[in-house]
């Protein structure tokens, strides 16, 4: 070939040229474990159902959901959200109104009908829960989708434990609640009402090969406390059971309420709504050190709950309350003063915490029971081989998502003990930390706050406070979500390579092309979620 | 282009997003961009000048239908990607000497016009050196005929390929092999520095802007409009360079973003030289925190630190900020 002057060699590509022999780390693609993820009680992928959220593909994204909790509806309404708690975008501008978006997606499934699609290949296994509570509920949904015979006994009217007989409807709607359990139901979950179940171990010899124990925590706690006999002494779990049932207490016109959880202020709420002018809450210790949640105590001010703060009840007498003042001492423990003041009240409703009806498992040998709750193992087994137990009655936090974890949990402890083997948790990947993120790209966005009803408006009714977000807010909010740990597809990597080592795929993740890869570590340190690592080479 | 989607999760900062439309695309998030600087060049790890390179020269192809014809200065952009017979380029490229690329893209623009290919454009394109010192006559002459030519240079503030020597685009104090860290005023010496931008905009020439390799969106906006312009144009892009500033390959781009967002270097546009527009900064930083993780600021800092010379260029960056009104509302 002849060549121009000076000319010897064809011109050729530098593709020829292997750069990557000069790379001593390499970048790899990993999935962390997003805070919020690592925060949720019933293990919810948050992040991921954000993920198909965030492109409006809201149907998969209830379905990811739905993969751990069966109660988005519920759950966006009285979750505590610890998943906000721990949301990292706290540190850029405010946390991502996770909740928000669960109970929008709840709802748009009960809009929209959208079903559970249970395995039609049955197991042959046949699972009694006793109790028909979020622990109860969640437990024989995840073993409904393995193909399991669920009976669910219920010794009350109708199914939902505390969600229905524990959580006024101004928080959770009837018809939610109603419309979330009839989805386990579709699913061939039989559940008998108006069925106490006396002996789980007579039970099971009906063909059970499993029982979890749902049995939760009823029975109000007392405390002794010198009374004449004008004044009514209600206790809390009681007041909102007969709320529920139709039935309400008469209260008379001025209240007190005697506690510092979220009970007492949902007895104090519902007081004001059954009629009393005047609700106190008399707590013994300061606002910090309130159990109740902040943003109940702030609805319940709202609607003009009055708060006694470091105060206890001494006696009660003709109308009366005469409350102590107290103080905190060195170790913050409250301590009498001496002091008292006379509060005017037609009734006092205690609030001191819940105790579980034990006796369903009294002389069953094996199960053991301390300070008032069951004993259960790891797995959430009792002593007695086959007899599992979660949510209130055993030990740990006392919440609805906490015991939506339990179910979700017990289920699979279940499955694996009916397979003769020992549930083992899939090892965690390392947690999606602030300083992994590269917040430079995310641009600031506030959260989208929900609108209350009008407080004065809502303390004479049983209407829903919290009102849901409509679509375009709920998009809003799920893509705010920062996507920490996981690959959202941004470009990034593929953009920043100085070298072009990074390969768009046709399914929207990346590839690195080792070929050329030089090791430099950019698409690392610009990637905003943090999802690649560098790797040390082998040498 | 700056995506209208300001809100989403990564607003209008990362390259792409996987919900935005094809329309909405930036070049280099597409998979087909051109690619005009392939993979197998031999730049250094986490080279500036071969990423804005490759930035700057596909949004070119993407705003000409890939007409577009390259001339390059010496430097290390020309040694890295064209070692003889190996060539990086992916588009009709040029290279004569170092001086001359302006003169050179001249030539290929008049040549164009008698064969009456209006529809090829002209980009011409060097470093620092290049640039500022040893073709500034000639490039000042292009300007002045207002010839039909885009003008990038890739700042990364010294001579490199050859060593790292000061070129009259090193920041005051900083050390090169010919600015050791020395005596009473160690490194680069505080003077007036030459600000081509600044002299471009005095010839009052179609378009003069600033870039980074830290903003993708600002930059290929610009070259965009660059191409759709005639006349003489420039563009100063910075373009960190790990090896003569003492970085860490992997935090070029953080360099470029805290190189702006301290106000040392300010990102503009200019028409007919009068500035139209400049970039807000978003979230200030002191110049300790774009000085502190280069070795050639090293003397500055630690026990035998010199604070008062820190002091003297966050007076730079203050005179900046005041001056192109760095602060306030981004629009």
């Amino acid at each position: 070939m002849s060549k121009p002057f000076a000319i010897t060699l064809n011109i050729g590509s530098s593709l020829a040229n292997h750069t990557g022999s000069w790379r001593t780390d390499r970048p790899v693609y990993v999935n962390r474990m997003p805070p919020c993820n690592n925060a949720c009680p019933a293990g919810e992928d948050v992040q991921g159902w954000l993920y198909e959220g965030e492109s409006g593909n809201y149907e998969q994204s209830w379905r990811n959901l739905v993969r751990d909790n069966p109660f988005p509806a519920i759950m966006g309404r009285i979750c505590y959200h610890p998943c906000q708690t721990a949301c990292n975008r706290a540190d850029v501008d405010e946390a991502v109104g996770i909740n928000s978006v669960e109970r929008f997606l709840g709802d748009q499934a009960i809009d929209k009908g959208w079903q559970f699609v249970a395995p039609i290949e049955k197991s042959g296994r046949r699972i009694l829960v006793v109790g028909s509570g979020p622990s109860g509920l969640s437990a024989a949904y995840h073993m409904a989708m393995k193909g399991h015979e669920v009976v669910i006994r219920e010794s009350a009217a109708e199914p939902g434990g505390m969600m229905r007989y524990g959580i006024p409807a101004y928080r959770l709607p009837r018809e939610v609640l109603d419309a979330e359990i009839s989805r386990l139901v579709n699913i061939g979950i039989r559940i008998e009402c108006n069925t106490k179940v006396e002996n789980p171990e007579s039970a099971m010899k009906e063909g059970f090969d499993a029982v979890f124990l749902a049995i939760g925590a009823h029975l109000g706690k007392r405390a002794y406390i010198p009374a004449g006999d004008t004044v009514r002494i209600l206790d809390a779990v009681s007041v909102l059971h007969m709320t529920a049932e139709g039935e309400p207490p008469l209260l008379g016109r001025r209240v007190v309420v005697y506690g510092g959880g979220n009970t007492a202020l949902d007895a104090a709420r519902t007081a004001k709504r059954l009629g009393a002018y005047e609700a106190i809450v008399v707590y013994r210790r300061t606002k910090e050190k309130m159990p109740a949640h902040e943003s109940e105590l702030k609805e319940a001010l709202d609607e003009g709950i009055i708060m006694r703060w470091l105060s206890t009840i001494a006696w009660v007498n003709s109308g009366e309350v005469t409350i102590e003042k107290m103080e905190l001492d060195g170790d913050g423990k409250p301590q009498p003063t001496g002091v008292f003041e006379s509060l005017q009240a037609d009734s006092v409703i205690l609030a001191l915490g819940q105790d579980v009806d034990l006796s369903i498992v009294e002389g069953i040998d094996g199960i053991t029971i301390n300070d008032g709750v069951i004993e259960v193992n790891e797995f959430l087994m009792t002593g007695r081989d086959g007899i599992f137990a979660g949510g209130d009655a055993v030990p740990g936090e006392r919440t609805a998502t906490n015991a939506i974890g339990h179910g979700k949990h017990a289920a699979r402890a279940i499955n694996s003990w009916l397979d003769g083997q020992t549930f083992v948790h899939a090892p965690r990947p390392e947690l999606a930390s602030f300083d992994r993120l590269n917040t430079w790209y995310y641009s600031d966005a506030p959260k989208k706050v929900r609108s209350k009803l009008d407080a004065a408006r809502r303390a004479e009714t049983f209407a829903e406070v919290v009102q849901g977000l409509d679509e375009a807010t709920a998009l809003f909010e799920a893509r705010r979500c920062l996507s920490c740990g996981n690959c959202f597809g941004c470009d990034n990597c593929f953009g920043v390579c100085p070298d072009n080592a990074v390969i768009k795929l046709e399914n929207g993740k990346y590839e690195i092309n080792l070929d050329y890869c030089k090791g430099c570590g950019i698409c690392a340190n610009e990637c905003p979620c943090g999802a690649i690592d560098m790797v040390p080479e082998r040498s | 282009m700056s995506t209208p989607l300001k809100f989403y999760q990564v607003g209008s900062f990362a390259v792409g997003n996987r919900l935005l439309g094809d329309e909405q695309l930036s070049v280099q998030s597409r998979s087909d961009r051109t690619n005009s600087l392939t993979s197998g060049h031999r730049a250094c790890q986490g080279c500036g000048e071969a990423l804005g390179a490759r930035y700057v020269m596909d949004a070119a192809m993407a705003a000409t239908d890939g007409k577009v014809i390259a001339v390059n200065a010496t430097g290390c952009l020309e040694v890295f990607s064209t070692p003889y017979p190996e060539t990086s380029w992916r588009l009709p490229w040029m290279h004569s000497l170092f001086g001359n690329a302006a003169p050179v893209a001249t030539g290929v623009a008049f040549a164009l016009k008698a064969q009456g290919r209006s529809d090829i454009r002209v980009v011409a394109q060097g470093g620092d050196g290049g640039t500022v010192d040893i073709g500034f006559g000639p490039l000042s002459g292009m300007f002045e005929r207002n010839d039909d030519v885009l003008y990038v240079c890739y700042d990364n503030e010294a001579y490199m390929n050859t060593g790292v020597q000061r070129s009259g685009a090193t920041p005051p104090a900083a050390r090169t092999n010919t600015t050791h860290a020395v005596g009473e005023n160690p490194g680069a010496s505080f003077t007036q520095g030459k600000n081509l931008p600044k002299i471009a905009m005095a010839h009052g020439i179609p378009y003069v802007a600033t870039a980074s390799v830290s903003d993708l969106h600002d930059l290929e906006e610009k070259v965009t409009k660059a191409m759709s312009m005639h006349g003489a144009r420039y563009l100063h892009v910075l373009v960190p360079c790990p090896l003569g500033w003492g970085t860490k390959s992997e935090e070029t781009i953080k360099l470029a973003r805290l190189a702006t967002e301290s106000g040392l270097f300010p990102i503009y546009e200019a028409e007919n030289g009068v500035i139209t527009e400049t970039k807000k900064i978003r979230k200030q930083v002191p110049v300790d925190e774009y000085l502190q993780i280069q070795k050639r600021f090293a003397h500055l800092f630690g026990p035998k630190g010199n604070p008062e010379i820190v002091k003297a260029i966050q007076a730079i960056a203050d005179r900046n900020i005041a001056e192109y009104e760095l602060l306030g509302e981004r629009q």
